[in-house]
């Protein structure tokens, strides 16, 4: 059978057909479809975790079981589950343990762009790297023999240009065996107390010595030899890109990058003239094989920071002299005509909006260099005032940051914004600091934060938006949907009992399209002196698909003061000096907050026949 | 078969996913090797949106290389100018004349590029330029989200592959109920190609 498969896909059915029973995630681009594929098939058990700590635990525990289990995550997600990712290297397995980590090299929708190649090693478990669907599907499969046969869990890193680009993957439709062995109880290597650690450790490093010898002779790592004045070292995209610059050279390639075999190397090297390290991120194959004496052509040329393209391996391979064709394109872009972007930007009738725009007043952010829109801020402009900081989080309302909204301070990583605000005030400062964080967030790490501003007496206000959805990366459910992966009902951990439970004693929940009640609400908290929590809610829209009556402007009323623009709604648009409302994603009076902020009462009510017109 | 390469760029919403979708499953059909990698940006709804096609016997990268772009086929009018560079000198930059306005434009501090200089920028990469009417095309058949596929219909005249197996991959990808709508729309789209660019390559 044929199909064109997104990468994500194709490891979710690699999965499926290796028998997996159970998978486990916590959505992140771009790992999110490799549990939305699994949640489609018949058979496993699947999971939206709270955490990706937890999703691996949950997935380790699956495995002790004796069953396979395939836990994914965005590369940041594995910072989260470093801690029992570490460990679960020293216990091993039992049933096949497979953890997926998509990569984000260029940053389209993360916060850093970190290798994480370097778990592998740092963890010491094997890792495969597949170079399209196809491998992707089949180095899924392998994986779950290699973690039982080495009793080890396996790292399959993919990166965005594999989990999200399509290639034809074949395979044969197959009776899936799911297979769980018993519970074997061996404390001595599922207990790691210290004395049960240290000769774990020793069994590890025998384990690796072991690997080494089966990357040698693993059927994806493979050697090419063709022409033998240029020999590429690759694995994963950065293979395919380098195949499209290089045709005709011989090529070292890795399907399994870690442990490296030394030996294919050494014979890879002796075929060939020089070898050059074509890699996406750090220097990792290229520091192994310095490591092994080898001196590539690598990073001095290749860059190291952002997504590799053919093009970019194009460029860098004629700075090194690898290349001497010249580049195909001719087109100029004429300086005087710029093309205007298209930042992203939160949604028509989104329930973040009003909760920003609120915090931004209050914030007086006015002394940005920007250029002003409104005639309110010519006026403002300049003016400095000490206002609120706001301890951002991460999800779709980080993009308040953007203009016009404009109102986030910091941002790190999932569930920082408790923590970094409890820090703002211990720090002394003068400004009212508040937390901003998203439903799915807080559950994820964001609670803990907030159990430690009660605990130690910080007097934090925290804004919770529940928009009763993960939407940034696609409307996923968490414990506060009470939605399971295959969207079944779940029980649902109500958000104010757990505030209120954990020692929050001040816990509100306001209308996210009110502003005056967000507006009473924030400036009542900032003042107490004690925790306190906001919850801002409202449906996100792009999920609900709720639309009210329809609003329009009265040009007559309309003095073009621009307050309306600030919300940075796309569809509060500006014709001829006015204000003018795209009906076309205007979700009417369900939103309304365009009404609210206009000081000439001029957004109103549109009559059944302007809505027909 | 020859290579192809197709880049496809709009806006969220505008069905650019769906037709780079329909696209490479009809030239499975039709026996090429197919990767493909689209770019949407962060989530939200309107923004730029690039799928990167390649066919061939054999396709190795995902992504598509500057001065390769045998088609350019932009859904929106500024959105084929962030892409002029990767037309090759013989390539076809095919453009929904439909604007989409960015919010730095509608709020009034950015500049939409004309016709005109959309064209004029396009032209320093190829000669094979066309302006398509799509979203009127679309309208005057009283209903908008067949904008898509009228300009598949336009593109597939300038591809290798037969009209019978495009509207066979077609009809099993769209709601029955929509089948005959967007079969009239895919034949519109061709027939508007047929006309603009059949007379001038003759």
């Amino acid at each position: 059978m044929k199909k064109l498969l997104s990468g994500n896909e194709a490891i979710a059915l690699g999965a499926f057909h290796a028998g997996v029973m159970v998978g486990t995630a916590y959505p992140g681009t771009p790992s999110t479809e490799i549990l939305e594929t699994l949640a489609t098939f018949e058979g496993p058990y699947v999971e939206w975790s709270t955490n990706e700590k937890v999703a691996l635990e949950v997935g380790m525990g699956t495995a002790y079981g004796g069953a396979r289990a395939l836990v994914s995550m965005k590369h940041v997600g594995l910072n989260v589950a470093a801690d029992p990712f570490f460990t679960l290297s020293y216990t091993g397995v039992g049933g096949g343990l497979v953890l997926i980590s998509a990569d984000d090299p260029g940053n389209h929708s993360s916060q850093n762009e970190q290798d994480n190649r370097h778990y592998a090693r740092a963890a010491k478990v094997p890792m495969l790297e597949p170079s399209d669907s196809q491998e992707a599907y089949e180095l899924t499969q392998l994986a779950f023999s290699i973690s039982e046969q080495f009793d080890t869990p396996v790292l399959v890193r993919s990166t965005t240009r594999i989990s999200h680009s399509r290639s034809v993957v074949e395979f044969e439709e197959r009776e899936v065996v799911h297979r769980a062995l018993p519970f074997v109880r061996n404390p001595q290597k599922r207990v790691m107390i210290p004395a049960h650690a240290t000769p774990r450790h020793i069994a590890v490093e025998k384990r690796m010595q072991e690997l080494e010898s089966y990357s040698e002779e693993f059927p994806y790592n493979q050697m090419r030899i063709n022409n033998t004045s240029l020999g590429i070292v690759s694995s994963g995209v950065a293979f395919q890109y380098a195949m499209e610059v290089f045709p005709h050279a011989s090529y070292l390639k890795l399907g399994m990058s870690y442990p490296f075999p030394e030996r294919l190397l050494r014979s890879f090297q002796s075929h060939v003239e020089k070898i050059a390290v074509v890699e996406e991120l750090d220097p990792f194959l290229e520091d192994i094989l310095r490591r092994f004496g080898v001196a590539p052509i690598g990073k001095q040329f290749f860059p190291g920071t952002g997504e590799l393209n053919p093009d970019i391996v194009a460029d860098s391979a004629r700075q090194a002299g690898l290349l001497s064709d010249p580049p195909l394109s001719h087109a100029t872009r004429p300086a005087s005509f710029p093309l205007p972007g298209r930042p992203p930007g939160l949604c028509a009738g989104c329930p973040h909006t009003g909760a920003f725009y609120v915090l931004r007043d209050l914030g007086f952010y006015h002394s940005f260099d920007r250029p002003a829109i409104t005639t309110r801020d010519k006026v403002l402009a300049g003016a400095k005032k000490s206002g609120l900081i706001i301890s951002g989080d991460i999800g779709c309302y980080t993009l308040s940051v953007l203009p016009p909204l404009i109102a986030m301070d910091t941002q790190t990583c999932m569930g920082a914004s408790i923590g970094v605000a409890i820090g703002l005030e211990r720090a002394g400062i003068a400004n009212k600091v508040v937390a901003v964080i998203g439903d799915s967030t807080f559950y994820h790490s964001g609670i803990t934060g907030l159990i430690d501003a009660v605990y130690n007496q910080a007097s934090t206000t925290v804004i919770i938006l529940d928009n009763n959805s993960t939407a940034m990366t696609g409307y996923q459910g968490h414990p506060g949907t009470g939605i399971s992966a295959k969207g079944h009902p779940m029980k649902v951990v109500d958000m104010e009992k757990l505030a209120r439970g954990v020692g929050v004693e001040d816990v509100q929940v306001v209308n996210a399209f009110d502003i005056g009640t967000i507006k009473f609400a924030i400036r009542q908290c900032i003042e107490r002196n004690e925790p306190s929590v906001i919850i801002v809610r409202g449906l996100c829209p792009s999920r609900s698909k709720q639309r009210g009556d329809q609003l329009g402007v009265d040009s007559n009323k309309c003095d073009g003061c621009g307050a309306c623009l600030r919300l940075g709604c796309p569809a509060a648009l500006r014709r001829d000096e006015k204000a003018w409302i795209d009906t076309s994603q205007c979700l009417g009076t369900v939103c309304a907050l365009c009404q609210q902020v206009c000081p000439q009462t001029a957004i109103v009510l549109q009559t059944p026949a302007e809505v027909k017109a | 078969m020859k290579k192809i390469d197709l880049l496809l760029s709009g806006i969220g919403g505008q069905g650019v996913i769906l037709a780079s979708n329909i696209l490479a499953e009809v030239a499975i059909g039709f026996n090429y090797d197919v990767k493909k990698s689209d770019t949407l940006g962060m989530a939200q709804r309107g923004g730029a949106v690039v799928s990167h096609i390649r066919l061939a016997d054999k396709v190795k990268s995902p992504l598509v290389q500057k001065g390769n772009v045998d088609v350019l086929l932009s859904f929106e009018r500024l959105e084929a100018g962030r892409w002029v560079e990767y037309l090759s000198r013989e390539g076809y930059a095919i453009v929904n004349n439909q604007c989409v306005f960015p919010l730095s434009v509608s709020s009034g501090y950015e500049a939409y590029p004309s016709r005109e200089q959309m064209e004029q920028l396009l032209e320093t990469a190829t000669q094979r330029v066309y302006f398509v009417d799509a979203l009127s095309m679309a309208q005057e058949m009283g209903n908008q989200n067949v904008v898509n596929i009228i300009m598949l219909g336009f593109l597939s005249f300038l591809l290798p592959i037969d009209a019978n197996t495009w509207e066979s991959g077609i009809a099993v990808r769209v709601p029955p109920k929509f089948r005959e709508l967007n079969l009239d729309a895919f034949r519109k789209g061709r027939s508007e190609a047929e006309r603009m660019v059949g007379e001038t390559s003759g």
